[in-house]
């Protein structure tokens, strides 16, 4: 049991200086080459569009790459822009613990082929996440090992955090389940 | 049928079986609504499937029915043993994409009400962790202790634990006059209790060998499966959001952040226990130094008009219709901002439309993690295992299924 009175570098050795966010999306940009679509630094926050198609590698790279080194996938997410072409995007935001910088990195999604590659095999964190976006949003992971619903139950009709989900809408109370039959897989 | 089920269990070496057995939603003690779906070979765990979701309420579908104001009620209801700092958390987030700057005094208020929080959260975890390995007697001094801070909860906003107290730009009301005394007497109580339950449990023989051991998961682990908070503390990994990414002015406080060395229970049973004394100091140094002054801006963009205003002026009537009825304006964009909830990384990503309403929510829930991590934490363990490792998660319903 220790105390850390400075937690600004957490990983016991010598941390680089916190490089400004201009220098930082210079960095994520040159990784991602043409995958980019876009950067932005707003509110001291650093984003980077990509586009989906090739986007495993980048996010490999910024798991391995030193002086990057983001190293937890602190949240997934998904919004839903009804009218806006692509549909979706899907929202990560990434953590390093060595360096102390965030990162989120938005992928757009398409309506009719609503899929991006998962992040399971990098980031556990992300088994869970991808579920939910699943979930709510009904955009598939392809890889993902086990992609069933998380906070919904299997018999529930639609994503409910879809723009053209009412959230009003009722739906039918299901069967009860025979309680020895096993319908969840490890 | 009957005979026919008793006839081959007796012909089955029940020892060599592997057995599924279902645990939840409703058992006795897990405090909250959870489902283990077990494997076990006799009463080691082999998998466990955890499902969550039992309390899902739709709150980011119902945050984007309302204007921002209307959503705070809502961020209560999410880690309900600290409602504050989810309160803090949310409003930090809106006023990042505002632009606006609230004022000293206010950033005290905050500071202190979220450690206040933070306390009554840990009391809550360890309370009924303790409770559930048959420690009674601390569950109830822990109750005590924190019944002694929601009286002040409730003295500043009004409601023990419903509190909305943030607003954009400030919070409801100012201290009540005798804050001060009551911050006294409370924790001159609570220092004793803690003192007690620090005997009863640290070095106790049975809790230390429920406790320690148990429930591992190395700091790689921990990492890669997003855990923050007293869980990636434990673990060795000295990550607050307090001190890496100061809020609120966290970084004018001087505190410490307690580490553990081995990620197990009893690692994060300490974690939580000394984070309750650098909680303590933080109210101490924060009242001492408490700065007079407003405890909400002056913008009539964000902030409702005196009633004396809207009473007597057809601007601040106006102003006032424009704030409820339409909500505040909040410039349009998207922001993540992170504070140090009791479990770890509470964290807001609020996208704005630059309408009255919020296009999106998305709360990231600290708990939520810690439980994707379960399985994996008791892989090996027994099934009595399950106890202790879920109490040191604390999964709170609200925040964890939403």
């Amino acid at each position: 049991m220790g105390m850390s009175s400075d937690a600004a570098t957490p990983a016991g050795g010598d941390a680089p200086p916190a490089n400004p966010i201009g220098e930082l999306i210079e960095r994520v940009r040159a990784i991602a080459g043409n995958l980019a679509v876009a950067t932005t630094s707003d509110r001291g926050e650093a984003t980077i569009v990509i586009l989906r198609e090739g986007a495993l590698g980048f996010f490999r790279k910024i798991r391995s790459e030193p002086g990057l080194d983001f190293d937890m996938l602190v949240d997934l997410t998904a919004v839903d822009y009804f009218g806006r072409e692509p549909r979706f995007e899907v929202v990560y935001h990434f953590l390093s613990l060595a360096t102390n910088h965030r990162l989120r990195v938005k992928v757009g999604v398409p309506e009719n082929d609503a899929r991006v590659h998962s992040l399971v095999e990098i980031w556990k964190s992300a088994n869970w996440m991808e579920r939910e976006v699943w979930d709510f949003f009904g955009i598939r992971f392809d890889g993902h090992p086990d992609l069933r619903r998380i906070l919904m139950y299997e018999e529930f009709k639609g994503h409910p955090l879809r723009k053209d989900y009412p959230f009003d809408k009722r739906q039918p109370l299901t069967e009860e389940r025979d309680p020895i039959v096993q319908d969840w897989k490890f | 049928m009957a005979t026919e089920a008793v006839e081959s269990l007796e012909l089955r070496d029940p020892t060599a079986e592997i057995m599924d057995i279902q645990m939840g939603p409703s058992h006795p003690a897990t405090h909250g609504t959870i489902k283990f779906n077990l494997k076990l070979d006799g009463e080691e765990i082999l998998e466990c499937d955890v499902e969550v979701g039992y309390l899902h309420r739709g709150f980011e579908k119902m945050i984007e029915q309302g204007t921002w104001t209307q959503a705070i009620p809502y961020t209560d209801r999410l880690n309900y043993a600290s409602p504050l700092i989810n309160n803090v958390g949310f409003i930090l987030a809106v006023e990042k994409l505002c632009g606006v700057e609230v004022p000293p005094r206010c950033r005290y208020i905050r500071v202190m009400l979220s450690e206040v929080s933070r306390i009554t959260d840990h009391l809550t975890c360890l309370g009924m962790g303790a409770t559930e390995l048959g420690a009674m007697t601390v569950g109830f001094l822990m109750n005590e202790a924190r019944e002694l801070l929601w009286d002040i909860v409730e003295a500043v906003t009004g409601a023990r634990v419903t509190v909305s107290y943030t607003r954009i730009g400030g919070v409801t009301r100012d201290l009540p006059p005798d804050f001060e005394a009551r911050i006294g007497n409370a924790f001159d109580h609570l220092r004793a209790i803690l003192d007690d339950c620090d005997k009863l449990l640290t070095r106790n023989r049975i809790f230390y060998d429920r406790m320690s051991g148990i429930g591992l998961l190395s700091r790689e682990d921990a990492i890669s499966y997003g855990l923050t908070g007293p869980l990636l503390r434990a673990a060795g990994v000295a990550y607050d959001v307090r001190k890496a990414h100061p809020y609120s002015g966290y970084d004018e406080f001087d505190f410490e952040v307690p580490v553990g060395e081995k990620g197990d229970n009893y690692d994060r049973f300490l974690v939580r226990f000394n984070e309750i004394g650098q909680s303590l100091r933080i109210i101490e140094q924060a009242l001492k130094n408490l700065p007079d002054g407003p405890v909400r801006i002056d913008d009539a963009r964000f902030v409702l008009p005196d009633k004396h205003e809207v009473y007597n002026s057809i601007e601040g009537l106006m102003n006032h219709f424009k704030l409820i009825m339409e909500g505040a304006k909040v410039p349009a964009g998207e922001v993540y901002q992170a504070v140090e909830g009791a479990n770890g990384e509470l964290g807001f990503y609020v996208v704005s439309d630059g309408s009255g309403r919020p296009y999106r929510c998305r709360v990231r829930p600290p708990c939520f993690l810690g439980m994707g991590a379960l399985g994996q934490m008791l892989r090996g363990h027994m099934i009595a295992d399950i106890i202790p490792t879920f109490g040191m998660i604390n999964m709170i319903g609200g925040e964890c299924d939403r």
